[in-house]
């Protein structure tokens, strides 16, 4: 008998079947990851065995923990295993911390929550914790307050709060999906030694298979409530039964293949650009201080190339991406694009920006949801003196969504009608509107999970084909730099660090900052060495 | 903290020293010579004359003005156009009517609300909820004076267990005070006491939608639990800033209730000097309302800051 | 459909309704004095009783419904008219001196006592209608302005107000076409509530003698002559009181109620 037993657990919120007859165990000692795309039920089963659901859900099936049902238990008793015998670390570590209480004092209520020593004996188990997870004394005394942390921090206070007593069970769910790279490496490793160290069962929700094939013992696959299919980590990849797993990996690692960038003729040129911002003044009467955002960055990209744009949270890539959108001005040196600098006076060129368009992160923030789509695709319209009418406009509007893969009748539908991954064609299909010849795309798939991403991804390289596309990708997840990009910059405090052919950058890096960034981000396995490796075993 | 306090104190004399010019300009555009009002239509010009002399009204604006606030700022408040007596004196009695009434109202609106509004948010949707949200919306449909009136006429001539109207004064006791008070201040926190519950609940709702109140539950907190230990103090902030916008209303806006009830404060002095043209008492008067407002605000932000560990780092 | 807006809008076109009825018809006329019939309690021929000078208190309460709800109208109208484009401005220029300027008047505003003012400005000028619906107006001007700016300030955030910005377009005309019809919801629930309060206000007003001048019937003036009457003939106070009660507490609803049908989050949740 394992440690954590779930038996056929099924789940309804107001009529509408969320899980349904999930079956899966965790032994101590295990790390048993749940994987699946948004809307598989994998965080909602981590909530039905924590038994944190909304008060309409309905539970049926049987959640053993060490042999004892918890699924019947009243929700006084459920209060004293949670915390105690199970603890839970989740997504946000921004958010995940009450804000106007010390971190020592939100350790130390797991202790006393559940009567189990005195203040001084939980304040002095609290100060072991945290020296435990990383955050020794000297800098992080019990009295610091969260907003004084960053999230990686953050995130190991939260650790901390559930690790407190030493619970049989662990559940993280993403818990380092909002982190950066080298954080999240940190912070999996820090999970790793405690599994190790405590004897407990980790179970963990995520979305991202690399970091599943580097962590878990076993694997569970979910899609639309139910489990697909479960196995040890590396049997199951080797040999993937079920297609829904095969699409998944095959997405997670999909590549693409761009057409050659033709001769080199300078697009955009960017020279010694510098953008400051002014800090809130700390005394009264000194002068402001200024955060240098992107310091002295010079780049050049050429007609037809596709460049790349890596960094981690603060690095300064959006700022950077704002000034060349002629957002905002810089403070330094020029951007110039097609010889033109994007500013001039204080004002941005209209007839520069014409030439280039934009494709942001969000699918749901990227559009005004009181417009239709025919109104929200031709918005770059207004940059032209002679913006098409009538038929014209109509042909235009009909090309653009034909061109991402949407039907023309979908002009006359609201944004709210369409799912993420086809919004994301929609803004697609308005940055193509006027043919710019730049377009740049800020964290495009982020957002996105990895099958839809891997079809977006088929589209740009098709559109690359089809409009001889320039384009400057934005992202902090390199794995899909490598497949989009012929060149890629590597930006760090606002500097660029490394630049030059992507693949040389993968394969050799030279900047040590580059290194640990290649180094920190989970790769998917090689299935070919994998199954060599296991016949050898 | 200190860098905190000091750049809202910096902001509270910015803005009272507007106020001041706000205030000077209106009561200067206002139509009718204070003095020719005093005297009647058929006043001699000389004597009207004589009278702006001593009224000071005879040198100019900018002086004037200077000699208000100077004059204020040496609690001096001038001479009242009507009774020839000290405004600071008048004030004074006044302010031993007004200030124990708001603060008697304030007292029992958030007795009425904290515990309204946490219980409410604890049942969200459910049959207790329901019953304070309906009796709440209800208190803020009724208009006070009416309320007042309507208590008057069950506990004062029906049950005859309070008084009417006036106001006894401190020196019959602390407890004869203090019970002549209690109708006007009844009247005064049922509607404020029903806002100030309906903001308490609606904020520990968002509270309770927010990340760290999972957490709280995820290590063995209960609903309970929760909504008191990391809960209620978050939830706060909002509450904290209706608190401080109600009282500085209870010391002015009492103004109808002191009419319903006869009372002699600082609403009823503004009105009589309104309708009397004794536009120096208004004046000064409104600009001590506005500086008990903004020196209110003031401590609110400091309470803020004694609530929220962000406020205090942040300079 | 939502229960609170369905109740509230019931209660509250009951008196519009009665308002603009009033217009064309009453039982009475709301001016005839009849001195005979005064003090009478409500029966067959005088549904809600007469006053103390036998003035029909149905006709009067139908045609005080006229004079409460255009004071509170317009009033709302002055404070949307002035301060949403305030609102919108300072959210544009947020940060800029003339974002700290706006900001900073408008807490001026708050800080002087609303009712002294409304007092003062009535007391100045002259009693009368206008006066108080200027006297409320001014007040409604720092809650438009602040309610407009901190909805505008979100939106400013978001992405599709950058794409519009990537397209070139000036931060009046990105105002107008984006940010002012995404406020909308915000602005008709606090409009609601204004209008409540408008009610109110003009109520105490005109108890006080600054409202409306006779012989135009105000609630606030007949609760004010029923004061000294309240032993012997409640109903005097009980009816215009109880019609205040419910006008407010119909708009109040109704506010709730589209706050929860317009609130974008729980439409999404819906659909």
């Amino acid at each position: 008998m394992s440690l954590l037993d779930v038996t056929n657990l099924s789940l309804s919120i107001h009529r509408a079947h969320i899980l349904r007859d999930v079956t899966f165990s965790v032994a101590a000692g295990e790390i048993v990851a749940v994987t699946g795309e948004s809307g598989s039920g994998k965080s909602l089963t981590a909530m039905a065995v924590m038994r944190l659901l909304p008060d309409l859900a309905r539970l049926s099936g049987s959640v053993h923990l060490d042999g004892a049902e918890l699924t019947d238990r009243t929700e006084p008793q459920m209060c004293a295993i949670r915390g105690r015998d199970i603890g839970m670390v989740f997504q946000e570590p921004m958010t995940a911390l009450n804000p106007v209480k010390s971190i020592g004092d939100q350790v130390a209520e797991t202790i006393l929550i559940h009567k189990a020593m005195p203040r001084d004996k939980a304040l002095e188990r609290a100060r072991e914790v945290l020296d435990r997870v990383g955050l020794p004394e000297d800098r992080f005394p019990l009295s610091r307050f969260p907003h004084e942390l960053s999230g990686g921090q953050r995130q190991r206070v939260v650790i901390a709060m559930a690790i407190a007593l030493r619970p049989k069970l662990l559940i993280a769910d993403e818990p380092t999906t909002a982190l950066d790279v080298t954080t999240q490496a940190q912070i999996l490793d820090l999970l790793k030694s405690l599994v190790a160290d405590y004897g407990m069962g980790l179970l963990m929700i995520t979305h991202d298979l690399a970091v599943v094939a580097d962590m878990a013992d076993r694997i569970v696959v979910m899609r639309h409530g139910e489990v697909v299919e479960t196995g040890a980590t590396k049997q199951l990849l080797a040999d993937m039964k079920h297609p829904y797993t095969r699409m998944l990996f095959e997405a997670s690692g999909h590549t693409v293949t761009l057409p050659d960038a033709p001769a080199e003729t300078p697009l955009l040129q960017v020279q010694n650009v510098v953008r400051d911002y002014r800090l809130p003044r700390t005394r009264l009467l000194a002068p402001p201080e200024h955060f240098r955002a992107v310091d002295n960055v010079s780049f050049t990209l050429n007609r037809g190339e596709r460049l790349g744009l890596v960094g981690e949270s603060g690095c300064g890539k959006s700022t950077l991406t704002r000034a060349i959108l002629g957002l905002e001005q810089v403070q330094g040196g020029q951007i110039l694009l097609d010889g033109k600098p994007v500013f001039s006076g204080h004002h941005a060129d209209r007839a520069v920006r014409r030439k280039m368009q934009v494709v942001f992160q969000d699918p749901f923030g990227s559009f005004n949801p009181r417009h239709r789509v025919d109104r929200l695709v031709t918005e770059p319209f207004h940059l032209l003196d002679d913006p098409p009418r009538g038929q014209a406009r109509r042909d235009a509007i009909a090309e653009a969504l034909t061109a991402v893969g949407l039907k023309p009748d979908d002009a006359r539908k609201y944004i709210h009608e369409f799912s993420g991954g086809q919004r994301q064609r929609i803004a697609i299909a308005r940055a193509l509107i006027i043919r710019p010849d730049l377009i740049l795309f800020d964290e495009a798939v982020s957002a996105l999970d990895v099958s839809v991403r891997a079809q977006i991804l088929d589209l740009l390289a098709d559109l690359c084909r089809s409009y001889d596309l320039t384009w400057l990708f934005i992202s902090h997840d390199l794995s899909v730099v490598r497949t989009i990009t012929d060149r890629v910059l590597v930006m760090k405090s606002g500097e660029i660090v490394e630049q030059g052919e992507t693949e040389s950058v993968f394969t050799n890096p030279q900047h040590p900052y580059t290194k640990s960034l290649i180094a920190a981000a989970p790769v998917l396995p090689d299935l070919g060495q994998l199954k060599r490796s296991l016949d050898h075993a | 903290m200190l860098r905190y306090a000091l750049k809202r104190l910096l902001s509270l004399i910015l803005s009272l020293a507007v106020a001041s010019l706000v205030i000077f300009f209106v009561i200067e555009v206002a139509p009718g010579d204070p003095a020719s009002f005093m005297l009647g239509i058929n006043a001699q010009p000389d004597t009207v004359a004589a009278l702006r002399a001593e009224l000071g009204l005879d040198v100019s604006k900018t002086q004037r003005y200077l000699n208000w606030v100077g004059g204020m700022l040496t609690g001096d408040f001038g001479t009242s156009y009507t009774y020839r007596t000290s405004i600071t004196e008048m004030i004074g009695q006044r302010l031993w009517v007004s200030l124990p009434l708001a603060l008697y109202a304030l007292t029992l609106s958030t007795l009425i609300a904290f515990p309204a509004g946490i219980y409410a948010a604890a049942r969200r949707g459910k049959p207790g909820d329901m019953a304070v949200m309906g009796a709440t919306q209800l208190g803020i449909a009724v208009p006070n004076f009416w309320f007042a009136m309507m208590l008057v006429l069950i506990f004062a001539i029906n049950l005859r267990w309070f008084g009417a109207g006036g106001f006894v004064g401190w020196d019959k006791g602390l407890w004869a005070g203090l019970h002549s008070l209690t109708l006007p201040a009844i009247s005064l926190a049922l509607p404020q006491g029903a806002i100030l519950a309906r903001v308490m609940r609606s904020s520990l709702l968002d509270i309770l939608g927010e990340d760290f109140m999972r957490t709280a539950r995820a290590k063995g907190l209960s609903r309970r639990q929760a909504l008191w230990r990391h809960g209620v103090r978050n939830a706060l902030i909002p509450v904290l800033t209706i608190m401080g916008l109600q009282f500085s209303f209870l010391l002015a806006g009492a103004i109808i209730i002191e009419q319903v009830f006869f009372l002699p404060g600082l609403g009823r002095l503004v009105f009589q000097a309104i309708s009397s043209r004794d536009l120096i008492v208004v004046e000064s008067v409104v600009m001590l309302l506005v500086f008990a407002v903004i020196l209110v605000n003031f401590l609110v932000d400091l309470a803020y800051a004694a609530v929220d560990p962000r406020l205090r780092a942040r300079t | 459909m939502n229960r609170n807006l369905i109740l509230g809008a019931f209660l509250s076109s009951i008196f519009v309704l009665a308002a603009l009825v009033s217009f064309v018809w009453t039982p009475f006329d709301y001016t005839a004095l009849n001195i005979p019939a005064k003090l009478q309690t409500p029966n067959s021929t005088h549904w809600l009783g007469t006053d103390h000078f036998g003035r029909d208190m149905f006709s009067m309460i139908m045609v005080g419904a006229r004079t409460s709800i255009a004071v509170a109208l317009v009033a709302v109208g002055i404070g949307i008219a002035l301060g949403v484009p305030l609102g919108l401005t300072a959210a544009a220029r947020s940060g800029t001196l003339l974002d700290e300027v706006i900001m900073r008047g408008n807490d001026l505003v708050f800080a002087f006592p609303a009712l002294v003012i409304a007092i003062l400005i009535t007391a100045v000028f002259g009693a009368g209608a206008v006066n108080a619906i200027i006297a409320i107006g001014i007040f409604n001007i720092p809650v438009f302005a602040r309610i407009t700016r901190g909805g505008a300030l979100s939106l400013w955030e978001r992405e599709f107000i950058l794409a519009a910005r990537v397209a070139g377009k000036s931060s009046a005309r990105i105002s107008a076409e984006h940010i002012l019809p995404n406020v909308t919801n915000l602005l008709i629930v606090q409009g609601t509530i204004q209008f409540s309060l408008g009610i109110l206000a003009e109520a105490g007003l005109s108890y006080v003698g600054l409202g409306a001048q006779p012989p135009t019937p105000s609630w606030g003036r007949m609760l004010a002559d029923a004061q000294t009457m309240v032993s012997i003939a409640p109903h005097l106070a009980l009816v215009p009181g109880l019609a205040i009660v419910l006008t407010v507490l119909g708009l109040n609803l109704m506010g709730d109620g589209l706050r929860d049908v317009l609130d974008p989050r729980l439409r999404v949740a819906r659909t």
